[in-house]
Formats: C-alpha cells, structure tokens, sequence
C-alpha cells in the first residue's frame, strides 16, 4: 500500500504529537498523569478518571488482533485496486486500541482472534501511519 | 407498573420509495393512522415523543412536528439514542402518565433515505478512513467475526435468522421486500464486508409509524378496542465504540433486558414470539443470548433448526422485520408486537399472549426492550 490519494486523517492541535511521532517512526499513545490508564484516540480528559493531565508514551509495537473485516467493496476510489482488504482491530500490549491494516498475508482473511502481530510504519504520502504485520 | 399502560392505538406509512414525502409528512399520516385505530381525537393528545429521523438531524423537531399537527403537548420533544429511542421513548411515556405529566401519549418515527437526504448514512469514520475503515456494516462485522471465531458460529446459523425473517416478510402485504430466500439462495449472496454478506443487511427505507400510549385505566373509559398491556420496559447502554467495547460478543441488551422482565415478572420462557432488530443478522443472534434465551456463545446452535419460523418455539420478526418488512428503526417492531396480541398479525402465532420486542441503536451502543401482553 503506497498510494497517496487515501483519505487524509485531519491533523489537528490534539492528534499532532500522535502523527509527528510517527513521522519520526514511533507509535505513542496517551497515559493519564494521575492514574496511569493508557488510551487512544487523543482526548483531552482520561475517561477513567477525567484527569486532564496526559502524556504521550512510546508503544513497544508488540500487539495483537481482536477482530478483523474484509472488505469486498470500496466506500472509496482509493480503495477499488486494493480490494479485498482486511481492516483489523488491534490492540496493543500496553492496553491501547487502534483501527489498522495487517499486511503481509497470502489472503487477507488469514487472521485469528487474539493472534500477536507487530508494529510496521509505513509512509503513506504526508503521512505515516502504524499498520501490523503477523509477529 | 407492570401492566398500567397500554398501546391503545398504531399506524404507519406504506413502506419502500415514497418519492417526496417529507419526514414531517410521513409522521403526520403515521399518527393520524394511530388515532384512528385507538378511536381519539387528536385534542385529546398531550404528549408527543418523537425519534429524531436518522436521514437528517433538525434543531427542534418536535415542535416542526407539533405544528404541522395542530398540537401543543404538555410534554415530550426529540429523542436520540438511535433506534432504541422508540421503545426508550414508549417507556417515557408510560413514566410520564404514572407521573400525571400527561393524559395520552403519541410516539413517532419517520426517515426518508431511500429518496431524501441520507446525511445519517454517510460512510466516513473520520481518521480511520485512511485505514479503508467505512460504513455501518463493517462495526457489525466486526462483531460477528468476533463471535464466528470465538463461538464457533456459523454464515448457515445467521443465514437461519434471514431465512426466517424473509420467509415472514414474504407474505405480509405491507412489506418493502417480499420475495423469501432459501438458505441455499443465501450462501450465494455478495460478500459486502467478510463475514457479512448483502443479505445478512437490512433494508434502506422510506416510512413513517406511530403508537398511542394511555393509561390501562384510560383505555377503558375511552372504551378502546383491544388495547395491549405494557408488562415491562427497561434500557441499557453500551457506549463505547466497537474498536474500544471491552468485550465485542456482549452488549447492555443484557442489563436492558433484565430489566424489563424483572418489571413484567416473567423470563424468556415465558416468551411467546419475539420482534427483536435485525438490522444485521448477527443482531438478534446476539440479543437472544443476551436477553438469556440461551448461553452466550450458543445463540448459533439455538436459531438453527426452524426454531424462530411460525410454528417453531419462538417466531422472530413476524412481519419480516428490518431485513424483509422494512429497514426503518425500529417502532415497526413494535407495531408487530401489538398486531400478534391483538391476535390480528399476518402471521399470527396461534394463542400468543406475550411478545418482547427489542430496539437497538448505533452499533449495539444503546438497547431498549419492551414486553407487551393481552
């Protein structure tokens, strides 16, 4: 996958930290300053215990599947060449859940719940964004 | 309050393309429809609940809706938790009643997306889009893969649930779709996102429904024709999105059905025919499991087997449901639940005296449940 004309994410004062660390080739996610919970998507409160005190934490990039969906049509045009696809929730070892792609299988369906795959960045073009590979 | 409010009177729309009808219209027939059928006058209404239509979101739609009808209601206005908001709604007004707020009560839904706006329906899931992440039935399939891999589920066991409910759709007159689908017919079917395929969705329609709620005490100084006894209601609340839900396979079905039935004073055996939402198949598998009418993990095995056809143990959806009747969300199901009480239904369950109907919202976010009897 190296097209550039997939929906860009919006880059806003909330989610910069999370792309700019991976531009330089790290996953972050947000941990709560007052009660250690770990999350992601960037939020502003810790929905644990509405602290607003966070900060961002290196993923070790060791995760696995909790489910994953194949897509066999394109909601869209960027995605008609690459279909069938798989999307896949992923979770990662520190708790944190993310939408992501795992790439590197003979089919794109070739998943099983709970199975350990690792972090792989790829560019994607202003972009770079965390997909996963089987571990 | 078991048993103190009833569903006087129901009404809706025709069901499909309704090229040009405005939401506001499609109420306004629905509620005149379920006026008639409970036998009142308008004037004698003073709560108005209505679900805001998921095609388009309008700042104070109650009161669109109150104008258009000559109405100043005491209470109600727009509610918003999806498609369990009607059944939430129903039991609001039953509350409401009980608590001398108002006299009699209408509750409302129209959606226009099959020729109107579909705003609602827009397919974007912000920045995960850059992932190919799209659409409501890739959360849906997210949670029947989920389920198939853990459980051991089965595409013929879902197929059991469209079977079943396309069968019933298909001779109910009113019905959007009426054409029955074999399970052969079904393996066949288009994968839109694996495991789920074109026919495990439900039907994109125009239309509009209505239901009167009073009190029992009411209903019968009005000498109302058949009202049909509210046993118990109850809600639940998943909230968190499907990538974040802790558990994928369990939703607060559970916790809304608990409620209801402890309200009613009955258990699932003592069910005689369930509307439970089919927006997707995997849907009322797993409410069945949640509401307790089997373990979790077994709703596969438990729909196998012509259980929920007319004639099984336990007929679903007995006016086709979302899947066969019509795609809009939600108070149809119930409107069934009164028709198979009332001993009137298309497919009538020979001796029914109690029905459960489920309403759900987003994807398994929000539940609400409703157990109606004679």
């Amino acid at each position: 996958m190296s097209d550039i004309d997939l929906p860009p994410p919006v880059r806003t004062d909330l989610t910069a930290p999370y792309w700019d660390r991976l531009q330089e080739g790290v996953l972050t996610y947000q941990r709560c300053r007052q009660c250690g919970h770990a999350w992601l998507p960037a939020r502003t409160e810790c929905p644990a215990c509405l602290h607003d005190q966070v900060d961002w934490v290196p993923a070790s990039g060791r995760a696995h599947v909790v489910s994953w969906v194949v897509f066999h049509m394109a909601y869209h045009k960027a995605f008609e060449r690459r279909l069938p696809y798989n999307v896949a929730i992923i979770e990662l070892e520190e708790g944190p859940r993310l939408i992501s792609n795992v790439l590197g299988l003979d089919d794109p369906n070739g998943l099983q719940i709970d199975q350990p795959v690792l972090l792989r960045i790829e560019r994607e073009g202003d972009f770079a964004l965390p997909r996963f590979v089987p571990a | 309050m078991r048993g103190k409010a009833v569903i006087a009177g129901v009404g809706h729309t025709a069901f499909g393309k309704l090229e040009g009808r405005s939401t506001i219209s499609l109420n306004a027939q629905a509620i005149g429809r379920a006026l008639a059928d409970a036998g009142i006058d308008k004037d004698q209404v003073d709560g108005l609940f209505v679900k805001a239509p998921t095609s388009r979101f309008e700042m104070m739609y109650a009161q669109k809706l109150a104008e258009a009808l000559g109405m100043m209601p005491r209470i109600g206005g727009v509610w918003d938790h999806g498609g369990a908001s009607n059944i939430s709604m129903i039991s609001y007004a039953a509350m409401a009643i009980e608590a001398g707020q108002c006299e009699v009560a209408v509750v409302c839904l129209a959606d226009n997306p099959a020729t109107g706006s579909r705003h609602a329906y827009e397919k974007s899931w912000g920045d995960d889009d850059v992932f190919g992440w799209f659409g409501t039935p890739a959360g849906y399939a997210m949670i029947a893969q989920r389920h198939m891999a853990q459980f051991g589920t089965t595409r013929d066991q879902l197929g059991a649930i469209v079977t079943a409910c396309r069968g019933h759709g298909a001779t109910n007159p009113n019905a959007q779709l009426r054409k029955p689908l074999t399970l052969e017919q079904y393996r066949q079917s288009r994968l839109i996102v694996a495991p789920l395929t074109r026919d495990d969705c439900c039907l994109v329609s125009d239309g509009g429904a209505a239901v009167v709620v009073m009190s029992a005490q009411r209903a019968r100084q009005l000498q109302v024709d058949k009202p049909v006894f509210i046993l118990g209601f109850g809600q639940g609340q998943t909230s968190w999105e499907v990538v974040q839900r802790p558990v994928l396979t369990e939703t607060a079905a559970a916790v809304s059905a608990q409620t209801a039935f402890r309200m009613a004073g009955l258990a699932p055996k003592d069910i005689d025919v369930a509307q439970l939402y089919d927006c997707f198949s995997i849907v009322p598998l797993i409410t069945l499991e949640d509401y307790g009418f089997c373990k979790k993990g077994q709703g596969g095995a438990f729909v196998a087997g012509g259980r929920l056809e007319i004639g099984g143990e336990l007929p679903l959806n007995t006016a086709g449901g979302l899947l066969s009747e019509t795609g809009m969300p939600g108070l149809q199901m119930v409107i069934e639940g009164v028709r198979q009480m009332r001993g009137e239904a298309v497919n009538q369950v020979t001796g029914a005296r109690t029905c459960v109907v489920s309403n759900q919202g987003g994807i398994m976010h929000t539940h609400s449940t409703l157990i109606l009897g004679q």
